[in-house]
């Protein structure tokens, strides 16, 4: 459990981790490492350098406005979880973040990092799509800003090219009536979840997105369907498989049960 | 008189140190540069021949000091690692080489051995190796051991290392006989213990003195020292082993020598360096041991109160690739399964069957948690069967208190007839209801239910065999400060030995409790030693200490004596000072006494000039008689001629969810009867991480093997080790305490006990909780998860429409 050699930099400023990055095609970018560093000890990843963005400025940021919650690249879980303006103007932040593993993890770990690894068993990159975010990139042409919907393009994988750093996510501010809600099945507290479900009713308009149900973040519409039906409604576009820890039948139970109880708490008041 | 200490809860002399972080375990020797650091090529593959290992790349990577295979081993380290507890039932015992021989039987074992400059070198190195391999069919699980249409050792036919038969009468005539009769198929998944340190072991060889020192994370240093000098061809006396601080054993530690703790020693020796091997977490689930897998089939006889009247036990025991620590946990099961019961003829055959998958030696509990899985599961189904009470078909089968000695009639692990010492069964019953308000619980659950919500309660009873022999002995010695030092060779993986030996022999001694240093498993210390396993330390290192402190104590009354004029009979020794009772000015410290004690020619500090004023010993005889030795000291062993039977009861009231099926702990109970209690506290520390751990292999853990034998959650992140949050909020315990009459304190083991009813007792709540008994058990597999449960309400809902 010790990694194979890398080189290793550590720059000063955006400019030279971008040229740091295009510089080595098996470079990879370095910000908590709360996945990188388990899969470099294991030996299933080998980078041949590693671009510690730990180092660069004002990335470090949790920036609120009445439009939504901007989370720099270096800002941590914990920082986004503690921050009470960010929860009022958005609350499914608070509401997921308190789901992300331990509160170890939450401390080193990066909300924008989560994002871009691109895991479909997290919650942030399920949290951004249901909320209509996108995230700032910075690459070798200059910045540009990628939609949650066009992020997610297959397992593990994200719409960033490798020369590119994500330098922070935008998440929406919660519209006025809207509401939110989460829930998570896991087999420990702080496990990655058998299931997770998270609500937007907003008018008429209902959505909830699927944590570790689909290969890549998912959101369904469930807009127009009767309560009873919202659990069969939202499988019909999602596909549960096997794994260690739960069935495929018994993943679908808990997709019924989790819909139902994020979509009722979003849109009563009990 | 100063007040005893044992029986009380005095706090823990080493948490400060292990809670502070000053704790010293293998991986905190030797951490300077010039150490060198190992790694080890493992099998990829369950099965196969090894073609060809080609090494030609590693040789040449800088920092690498050594690579070895099987072929760069000679003598005694070629030949096959050794079978610790042969038996003779166990016809086809197994052991691997500390290096790959011509063929792999599981992933994970050893194949060679890299020396380097740093673990990171090592690992790289270790990538750097070619093995060039013929696969062959692999063999995973007990159904497919037990087909046989491939086998793991192509001389062990049918994959049976081991078939053994024990019974009591002939019970297919009772069962035959029996008014009523039930057949139960069970099945119980593998697990490991887990501890926190893994395997790890550090050797330097010192010309010098032409001497090695080992440091290992054992369960025995005596066993290793022993091995290590076999297998290097050197004198025992050239061999140290020195246990540091153990981050947890839980049975994985006993088992002996591991590859590395041969491999190590050779490096050091060979190259003239300090070595040293830490494992890590992926290493310790593929290349250590595992235990609980079997499948059973039971087949019982009842008259309608429930009681015994045949029980026909058949098993078949997961033995892994190897078979190094022999048929402890098999033997334990089948003995152990009767618990606190007393059927009237009972059989038991198992097969210990190989497979292509790490190893299985005995986890806390040891065959135990699956006898008790078995007999509970069954007393379970009989009360369904009557429309009866769990508790009273349990108290309708329990060996009464007047009936001690109780012969079951079967041999236990240790050879001797399967006896037990002492107990109160129906006593401990009351407790455990009363605890657990069973009689209440009907109301509790209507309660509940009017709330849409599901409980269930369940019970579990256990008799453990704990402090096994042969022996374990004790050196107590009181320095001239009044200091005193004492050794047992045992090792300590945690349980607060420093603290209850302390208790042990401030009692005997008459000294105070702070004068006191425990060393433990150092050969430098105590030569003689067996080692930490089934529950065994306090009653066997516990016993010798006392026994020693209590010599040490009679050769300080007698040097007193004459010191000063008066009978041995008249002395008191309280907080480290020996009197005269009743005249407590005439009085001598321990210390002194010490001084007394060794006629040295120089007075060199206080205390010996301190001793010049009490004249000692008859000036016509010579300064140490003829049967005395110098010094104040006393060593002594104890040596029982069988173990000793603790006891105990678990009840847990479970919560499931109607919808998500996930089970919640509502409330545990423990009543537990280890004899006579040291200290309690330590004892209930005990109990409670028996039952997280117990909790764990019930409702979380399970190694996971996919078809071609890789463990598929070998880390951490999948295989579900229960966190503090899993773990039942409170604990509530109640002591009994019948003493064994078999040792001078009149205690039992507890180390184990916390662990063994957790399948049984998790299976009997869950299946109350969920009302589906109406067809027969329907829980007859352990652990159970969530998606398990979901799955078993689907197959039951199926079954009844």
């Amino acid at each position: 459990m010790k990694p194979a050699p890398f080189d290793y930099v550590r720059p000063g400023s955006l400019d030279d981790a971008l040229a740091a990055l295009s510089g080595d095609p098996g470079a990879k970018v370095l910000a908590g490492g709360q996945s990188l560093v388990p899969l470099l000890s294991m030996r299933l990843a080998a980078p041949s350098t590693l671009v510690d963005i730990n180092g660069l400025p004002g990335l470090d940021s949790v920036e609120v406005t009445d439009d939504g919650v901007r989370v720099g690249a270096l800002a941590r879980h914990a920082d986004v979880l503690a921050h009470d303006e960010a929860a009022r103007v958005q609350p499914l932040l608070r509401l997921a973040l308190s789901h992300v593993a331990h509160a170890t993890i939450r401390n080193r770990g990066t909300t924008v990092g989560s994002i871009v690894h691109a895991d479909a068993a997290a919650e942030m990159p399920v949290v951004l799509r249901l909320l209509g975010g996108s995230v700032d990139v910075a690459g070798p042409g200059g910045a540009r800003t990628v939609p949650a919907d066009e992020l997610y393009v297959g397992p593990l994988e994200s719409s960033l090219a490798h020369d590119e750093i994500a330098t922070s996510a935008f998440f929406p501010a919660l519209a006025p009536g809207a509401r939110v809600a989460f829930a998570e099945i896991a087999r420990r507290h702080g496990d990655y979840a058998l299931v997770g479900a998270a609500a937007l009713v907003d008018g008429d308009t209902v959505r909830v997105g699927f944590v570790s149900v689909n290969d890549v973040p998912t959101v369904v519409d469930l807009t127009g369907v009767a309560t009873e039906d919202l659990g069969d409604a939202a499988l019909a576009q999602l596909d549960p498989t096997d794994d260690i820890h739960a069935t495929a039948a018994y993943r679908a139970q808990l997709v019924r049960v989790l819909t139902a109880r994020v979509v009722r708490e979003a849109t009563t008041d009990e | 008189m100063t007040t005893k200490l044992m029986g009380t809860g005095v706090q823990r002399v080493e948490d400060q140190r292990l809670l502070r972080g000053h704790g010293r375990y293998a991986d905190d020797v030797a951490v300077d540069a010039s150490t060198l650091h190992c790694a080890v090529l493992r099998s990829p593959h369950a099965h196969a021949r090894i073609v060809d290992i080609d090494v030609a790349d590693v040789l040449d990577v800088d920092g690498v000091h050594a690579v070895w295979t099987y072929d760069d081993l000679t003598g005694p380290m070629a030949e096959p690692l050794p079978l610790l507890i042969p038996h003779p039932a166990l016809t086809h015992g197994r052991t691997q080489y500390a290096l790959a021989k011509d063929e792999v039987n599981y992933v994970g074992e050893a194949i060679a051995f890299v020396v380097a400059d740093d673990r990171y070198v090592a690992e790289d190195a270790v990538g750097r190796i070619r093995v060039s391999y013929d696969l062959l069919p692999p063999v995973v699980g007990i159904e497919a051991a037990r087909a046989a249409d491939r086998l793991v050792h192509d001389d062990v036919p049918g994959n049976v290392g081991a078939r053994m038969e024990q019974s009591t009468g002939d019970v297919e005539a009772a069962l035959a006989a029996s008014p009523r009769r039930l057949t139960l198929d069970l099945d119980v998944e593998r697990s490991a213990c887990m501890p926190l340190e893994g395997r790890g072991t550090v050797a330097r060889w010192d010309p010098d003195i032409d001497r090695l020192q080992v440091w290992s994370s054992t369960q025995t240093a005596t066993g290793v020292r022993a091995v290590v000098a076999v297998k290097l061809g050197l004198d025992l006396r050239q061999v140290d082993v020195i246990t540091p601080d153990v981050g947890g054993g839980f049975g994985v530690k006993i088992n002996h020598p591991w590859p590395e703790e041969l491999l190590v020693p050779l490096a050091a020796r060979t190259l003239g360096r300090t070595v040293k091997f830490t494992e890590d977490r992926r290493e310790h689930f593929i290349s250590s041991a595992h235990e609980r897998g079997q499948v059973q089939h039971i087949e019982v006889g009842f008259d309608d109160d429930g009681r015994l009247l045949a029980l026909d036990v058949m098993f078949w025991h997961d033995h892994g690739a190897y078979s190094p620590y022999g048929l402890i946990v098999p033997i334990i099961t089948s003995t152990q399964l009767l618990g606190p019961y007393k059927p009237e003829v009972y059989r038991v055959v198992f097969e210990s069957l190989y497979t292509n998958t790490v190893m299985v030696t005995p986890y806390r509990g040891a065959g135990r948690p699956q006898g008790c899985y078995a007999m509970e599961r069954a007393m379970d189904a009989i009360a369904a069967e009557l429309g009866k009470d769990r508790t009273e078909v349990r108290a309708a089968n329990f060996i009464q208190p007047d009936e001690f000695p109780f012969e079951q009639g079967l041999v236990f692990q240790d050879g001797r007839e399967l006896t037990y010492d002492s107990g109160d069964y129906p006593a401990s019953l009351e407790k455990i209801k009363a605890l657990i308000g069973w009689d209440d619980f009907p109301a509790y659950r209507a309660e509940m239910a009017a709330q849409g919500r599901r409980v269930g309660i369940g019970l579990a009873c256990y008799v453990e065999g704990t402090g096994v022999g042969p022996y374990e002995g004790a050196h107590v010695h009181v320095e001239t400060s009044g200091k005193v030092k004492v050794a047992t060779g045992l090792t300590t993986q945690g349980q607060g030995h420093a603290t209850v030996f302390a208790q042990l022999v401030a009692d005997e001694l008459g000294c105070r409790f702070e004068d006191v240093e425990v060393v433990t498993g150092d050969t430098r210390r105590m030569p003689y030693a067996v080692g930490t396993f089934a529950s065994r330390a306090a009653v066997m290192s516990g016993s010798a200490i006392h026994l020693a402190a209590r010599k040490a104590k009679q050769k300080a009354l007698k040097i007193a004596a004459e010191a000063l004029e008066a009978s041995p009979d008249d002395l008191q020794i309280v907080d480290g000072v020996v009197s005269v009772k009743g005249s407590p000015g005439s009085a001598i410290d321990l210390g002194t006494v010490a001084v007394l004690s060794n006629p040295l020619r120089y007075a060199f500090d206080e205390a010996s000039k301190a001793a010049t004023q009490f004249t000692v010993g008859d000036a016509s005889k010579p300064p140490v008689a003829e049967d005395e030795e110098p010094g104040l000291e006393g060593t002594d062993f104890y040596s029982p001629e069988r173990s000793t039977f603790a006891s105990g009861m678990h009840a847990v009231i479970v919560e499931t969810d109607p919808l998500t099926a996930e089970i919640t702990v509502l409330k545990y109970a423990v009543v537990h009867d280890c004899g006579k209690l040291i200290n309690p506290t330590i004892v209930e520390g005990q109990i409670h991480g028996g039952v997280a751990q117990g909790v764990g292999g019930a409702l979380y853990e399970r190694m996971v093997y996919d078809e071609s034998g890789q463990l598929l959650n070998a880390s951490f992140m999948d295989f579900l080790m229960p966190y503090v949050t899993e773990v039942p909020d409170g604990i509530d315990i109640d002591h009994l305490e019948t003493p064994s009459p078999l040792n001078p304190l009149g205690i039992k083991g507890a180390g184990e006990a916390g662990v063994i009813p957790s399948a049984a007792v998790f299976a009997s709540a869950i299946e109350d909780a969920e009302g589906l008994t109406s067809t027969g058990l329907a829980i007859t597999a352990m652990p159970i998860s969530p998606s398990d449960l979901f799955h078993l309400r689907l197959a039951h809902a199926e079954e009844t429409s």
